[in-house]
């Protein structure tokens, strides 16, 4: 007898939105094992990685503040990969939204002033838009997979980031470490409460998601762009352009990569380090996915992507685990919702043909 | 003729095995029966007919005798014994041949190569392009095995094909809608070739729905309607209303096309010339035509002759250089995409329903917005689409052009391909357009809802619309157009009424009859203006 996969008729609406949470079940059972396997006490492992990072204020805190750049990140991919329009390069537009929002701050924070840190968010976001207007440029000039394209620009963004820290940007009364200088009071993000790190860029994104969520919902713009996701030849025979598509797809991941990344910088980092980003961009991908591509499902996947970045931190601390562990659970999250989502659009039979 | 009759025919020899026997053969697919416990015999020697609409189970039944498909129910016995065929390589060595609907030519490799890629046994070129001529001189099917695919017309690439099936001496030749893409006149050289091989032997099994060429060719008739057997008859002993009986299950009742004198010209080509992006599509040379308020042009041809491309430059999915080149209303349009001419009045059914027409994924009510948004105010306040008034429409048309269908939320790739073509013929008529363009609008729907469709288009034309209609169905076009032209080679003829003309003079335009007179015409006038 020999498997095989077939289409079902008419997928359930309802295990559409369950196949999230099983993957996220799958995910524990699957890490928990894994834990087990590597000589951790069960109880101990899931306390430590999903119990104890909840434990505190500060805790919760934690939480918001990297669940800030991941829904940022998050809302922005979504709208592209609706209309079809595939950025893996996140990563490097939140990298390049760091940078030149820093710059800002490098070249006129030495003056307090009420206009700067609304002018290094403007100009992290102009950042990230230009970084991606350059696959959105090749794509509709030459034709060019804005896959590739973007996603090899987020290893120039680094690179540059690195130079510049190495180079031209670093503290001359920094010990020689590759960082920028820190960042005076007036160049940070106003926090929410004492006691804790998230700051007010946590708000500016719930906002982004309401209004993301008004944009695929009610909008004009957003319905064409849905559109020539799901049926590109309805997109051109409606008159839809695919150019505009494409443009608005890739400026908008990129505006909202790019205030992750000032946000970030001006954050919780408060200068330029060699890295700005524990892969934010990446798990963002992630995210928009756990989150059926829908404002509100990538809020709740971006808390749990938050959680299993600090659970894997505390796990490296208590458990003496390799930081690799939360890429791990990463991966198995993605790899049980492509599984879940197969089988909710496919049944798999046993007749040969 | 009555469902009553026995599955036989006066041509088989008693005593003899019947050549091909399914018994209660069934089919399933998720949410469809294909095919329902169908009976089909085919003798010796017999040209066999299997009729039915689209949709009625023809393809399944034949993929499952040429191996493409297993049946889930049913035994298939071959000269007398049971078989299982399960690959086509497998029916090609039982000697079942198979010319599909949708070619698989290699159009970059000549036709001795296609034919060499689709042999189960290795052949040396030597030998190969003297075994095709010998075959094609036989049965009277000229081609040459030096040429290239993409040269070839239509009809040669069907000879093609029909050559490649008969060089592995089949004793069974099925033949997949075989006359849509070929003129009258080709449709005669084929069926003399046809009749020839069944005179030596090869049992012929010809799948179609048109009535006069099945009473023409074949000796009898299996009749499937919904995946069951409907029934089998002589095709010779019976009339058309007989045969579309059986067909449909009820009576045709014809169009009515009031005389009507037209108004203004609202759709102008002048002198269109279109390169196709597509190497191997087909350029628009010289393309003039005018459709005036209440009458409705038809255009016919063999598929492949420039009318993608002509639908495309008409509905603004391909521009068009030069501005003037494509007029509505008296507006140049020619470089406006598909939404600013919806606007100035153009109407649209584009061939494929699914994927283009409509979103496949996306309710009818939304579905509504697809084109309405750019033409219907209500649905559309200040880039904020109203999902209220797109509701409201949706629910107008499919109470109106009688969609069956599960309301307006419903998906629409949920519906049947006639339902959503008359959602979408509804949608682009009640969104009042003053021109419409119509492409093959009653392809592969049922006849009840081709029926909806026509009448629609007269209606529009009755009240001083505009209408151009496309069809590879030159009854059709005879039965609801006020004038006719043809597309060949990417240009286009003059333009007659039915009354004027003849189905061969159309047939003989068809393979391009005109362009050397209108070439001439063309030569007078360019030395007048020299």
């Amino acid at each position: 007898m020999r498997l095989r996969l077939e289409k079902r008729a008419a997928p359930s609406a309802a295990m559409r939105w369950a196949a999230p949470l099983m993957a996220t079940l799958l995910m524990l059972v699957t890490g928990m094992l894994i834990l087990v396997l590597l000589g951790k006490a069960p109880g101990d492992a899931f306390r430590v990685f999903f119990i104890k990072p909840l434990a505190s204020v500060y805790g919760i805190g934690e939480l918001l503040l990297k669940t800030t750049p991941l829904l940022l990140c998050g809302l922005g991919l979504a709208i592209g990969f609706r209309s079809n329009v595939w950025n893996i390069g996140a990563e490097g537009q939140l990298t390049i939204g760091g940078i030149c929002g820093a710059g800002v701050a490098l070249a006129f924070g030495d003056t307090e002033s009420s206009w700067l840190l609304p002018a290094m968010l403007i100009a992290g976001i102009v950042g990230g838009m230009l970084w991606a207007a350059i696959p959105a440029l090749l794509r509709t000039r030459f034709n060019t997979s804005e896959i590739l394209v973007s996603l090899m620009l987020v290893y120039i963004a680094q690179l540059l980031l690195g130079y510049l820290v190495h180079g031209p940007w670093r503290d001359p009364d920094g010990y020689n470490f590759p960082q920028s200088r820190l960042f005076n009071d007036w160049e940070l993000l106003p926090l929410l409460w004492d006691g804790v790190r998230t700051n007010i860029a946590f708000l500016i994104a719930l906002l982004l998601a309401a209004l993301s969520w008004i944009f695929t919902a009610k909008t004009y713009a957003g319905y064409r762009m849905q559109v020539a996701g799901l049926a590109p030849a309805a997109a051109a025979y409606a008159g839809f352009s695919e150019r505009r598509n494409i443009w608005l797809a890739l400026l908008i991941s990129g505006a909202t990569a790019g205030l992750a990344g000032i946000a970030e910088v001006a954050g919780p980092i408060g200068q330029l380090q060699p890295q700005v980003s524990p892969g934010y961009g990446f798990a963002a991908i992630i995210v928009a996915f756990v989150g059926r591509l829908h404002p509100l499902g990538i809020l709740l996947g971006s808390l749990l992507m938050s959680l299993l970045y600090l659970g894997g931190e505390q796990a490296q601390i208590e458990l003496a685990l390799p930081s690799a562990i939360t890429g791990l659970f990463q991966g198995l999250l993605l790899f049980f919702l492509l599984a879940a989502d197969l089988l909710v659009n496919f049944r798999i039979t046993g007749s040969a043909r | 003729m009555t469902d009553s009759l026995p599955p036989t025919n006066s041509a088989a020899t008693p005593g003899s095995a019947p050549r091909l026997a399914l018994r209660g053969i069934s089919k399933r697919y998720p949410g469809v029966v294909a095919n329902d416990a169908v009976d089909l015999t085919v003798q010796p020697g017999e040209i066999h007919a299997l009729m039915g609409e689209n949709g009625a189970g023809k393809s399944t039944l034949m993929k499952i005798v040429y191996g493409v498909t297993r049946p889930d129910a049913g035994t298939i016995h071959w000269q007398g014994e049971p078989v299982t065929i399960d690959s086509p390589a497998r029916a090609r060595a039982l000697g079942i041949g198979m010319v599909f609907q949708h070619f698989s030519l290699f159009e970059t490799l000549t036709v001795a190569e296609n034919i060499a890629l689709a042999l189960d046994h290795r052949a040396p070129p030597s030998t190969l392009d003297a075994r095709i001529n010998e075959v094609s001189e036989r049965y009277g099917l000229p081609v040459d095995p030096k040429r290239l695919v993409h040269s070839m017309s239509v009809g040669e690439r069907q000879r093609v094909e029909i050559v490649r099936c008969l060089l592995q001496a089949p004793q069974l030749l099925i033949m997949d809608e075989p006359t849509s893409v070929l003129t009258p006149q080709a449709v005669q050289t084929l069926f003399g070739t046809l009749r020839r091989l069944a005179s030596e032997g090869v049992s012929i099994l010809y799948i179609s729905h048109k009535l006069d060429e099945i009473r023409q060719l074949c000796d009898t008739a299996t009749v499937l309607r919904g995946g069951r057997l409907a029934g089998t008859a002589t095709p010779r002993l019976e009339d058309d209303a007989g045969l579309a009986r059986l067909m449909i299950g009820s009576e045709l009742s014809p169009c009515q096309l009031p005389p009507k004198q037209p108004g203004e010209i609202m759709l102008e080509l002048t002198n269109l010339n279109l390169p196709s992006s597509d190497p191997f599509g087909t350029h628009l040379q010289r393309v003039d035509l005018r459709v005036r308020r209440g009458e409705i042009v038809g255009i016919a041809g063999v598929s492949g002759n420039g009318q993608k491309e002509l639908m495309a430059a008409l509905s603004g999915e391909c521009l068009s250089p030069d501005a003037g080149a494509v007029r509505i209303g008296g507006q140049p349009v020619g470089r406006l995409g598909p939404a600013a001419r919806r606007r100035l009045g153009l109407g649209f059914v584009p061939e494929e329903r699914l994927g283009r027409g409509s979103v496949p994924a996306m309710s009818l009510s939304d579905n509504a917005l697809l084109t309405g948004a750019a033409t219907a105010p209500a649905m559309l306040r200040h880039g904020l689409v109203s999902r209220r008034a797109a509701r409201d429409f949706a629910t107008g048309v499919i109470a109106a052009f009688n969609v069956k269908c599960g309301g307006e939320s419903s998906i629409a790739s949920s519906l049947s391909g006639g339902n959503l073509q008359k959602f979408i013929v509804g949608r682009e008529v009640r969104l009042d357009p003053q021109v419409m363009v119509a492409a093959q609008p009653t392809w592969g729907v049922d006849v009840g809802a081709s029926q909806m469709i026509r009448q629609a288009l007269i209606e529009l034309r009755n009240r001083d619309v505009a209408v151009l209609v496309v069809s590879e169905e030159l009854d059709e076009l005879f039965a609801i157009c006020d004038r006719l032209v043809v597309i060949a080679q990417g240009r286009l003829s003059p333009s007659r009424t039915p009354a004027q003309t003849s189905v061969e003079e159309i047939g003989s335009w068809m393979s391009g009859g005109f362009i050397a007179a209108a070439d001439a015409k063309q030569e007078v006038r360019d030395a007048a203006a020299a």
